[in-house]
């Protein structure tokens, strides 16, 4: 049975990854004379890093509510295929409320982690997960809007890296022992790359460059590999 | 300020519905074999097109991300755990910095 300690040890890469994204966002919103407190109000009811930096920057040009709901709306719109997904992988005996709760903090990463874990998921396991990713988040732009200037740039730069050692420890692995899960793997990181980089993209936003590349690898791997019962 | 309340207010409303919709009213178990392979793949994916490129921008420098990078993929492919192969990395990038801080 997966524990909220089982859960809580696995944010702590997750949370050092965000720590520096939110600190920024901190930054970026003091920087642009936004009240104090806003980015940090921001980072605790909002917990998405994409959707937060569109957001803001929407209400620095002064755009009406119905631009700001339907960017986020198309932002966001990729936690509604992780939502589903995690549906599928929760104990079912998980009540309303503590579906409620955990549902908040379903972000890229949480789901990445989550969705890895061959056992039920467990409301303990699931709240563990998002506690230090949810203070890491919040409190790291609290930190930002206060201090600007806590860490060396050098320190906050290395921490950048850790949300992605943790991400290639997740995929490596198993891509080593099946040939399918590699195949999705390089698709999805060579369409990603492909609309990154590639000027004729720059018109999709990030989160739809992100959703796509996910969507379509998966999408072939589904079809190409089909998984047996019991996945 | 009541533009900005409001605003956040919005943006909170719409990080939320599209994340507890499925989870808190899909009681359902998917039966289609394809849907079931494709929330399979789903993490894999995901996972594959967070990673890259984000890691190569992910510290100021593009040397520090690439040393981290490939510090970080080879104890991967050893097989170490989470916590390890990401604070190797970011060692791995620390000290890559202060190399190059150090030859200018």
């Amino acid at each position: 049975m997966l524990t909220y300690k089982t859960g809580l040890k696995k944010g702590i890469p997750i949370a050092l990854g965000y720590f520096p994204v939110s600190f920024s966002f901190g930054v970026l919103c003091v920087s642009h004379q936004l009240p104090l407190g806003l980015a940090t109000l921001i980072s605790f009811t909002n917990v998405t890093s994409s959707g937060q930096f569109a957001g803001v920057n929407l209400m620095l040009s002064q755009s009406t509510y119905f631009e700001i709901a339907l960017t986020l709306l198309m932002i966001n719109a990729r936690y509604f295929l992780m939502s589903l997904s995690l549906s599928q992988k929760i104990e079912e005996k998980m009540t309303t409320l503590q579906r409620l709760l955990i549902s908040f903090v379903v972000t890229d990463e949480t789901f990445a982690i989550a969705s890895l874990e061959s056992q039920p998921l467990t409301f303990s396991y699931m709240a563990g997960l998002m506690t230090l990713p949810f203070l890491g988040w919040g409190l790291g732009s609290l930190c930002g809007e206060l201090i600007m200037d806590l860490l060396p740039a050098s320190v906050q730069g290395a921490m950048g890296i850790a949300l992605y050692g943790m991400f290639l420890a997740l995929i490596v692995p198993p891509s080593r022992k099946s040939k399918e899960v590699a195949i999705v793997v390089v698709l999805s990181v060579a369409l990603h790359c492909l609309l990154h980089y590639v000027p004729l993209f720059a018109f999709m936003g990030d989160g739809f460059k992100l959703i796509t590349s996910i969507l379509i690898s998966a999408a072939v791997g589904a079809k190409l590999y089909p998984k047996e019962e019991n996945v | 300020m009541i533009y900005y309340l409001i605003g956040v207010l919005i943006m909170a409303a719409f990080s939320y519905i599209p994340r507890f919709l499925p989870l808190t009213f899909y009681r359902k178990k998917i039966e289609s074999p394809y849907l079931q392979s494709l929330l399979y793949y789903l993490p894999y994916a995901a996972l594959g097109a967070l990673t890259f490129p984000g890691i190569f921008h992910a510290t100021p420098h593009l040397y520090e991300s690439l040393a981290g990078a490939t510090v970080a993929f080879y104890f991967a492919f050893r097989n170490k755990s989470l916590i390890f192969v990401a604070v190797s990395g970011m060692i791995a990038c620390y000290v890559a910095y202060l190399i190059m801080t150090y030859i200018h």
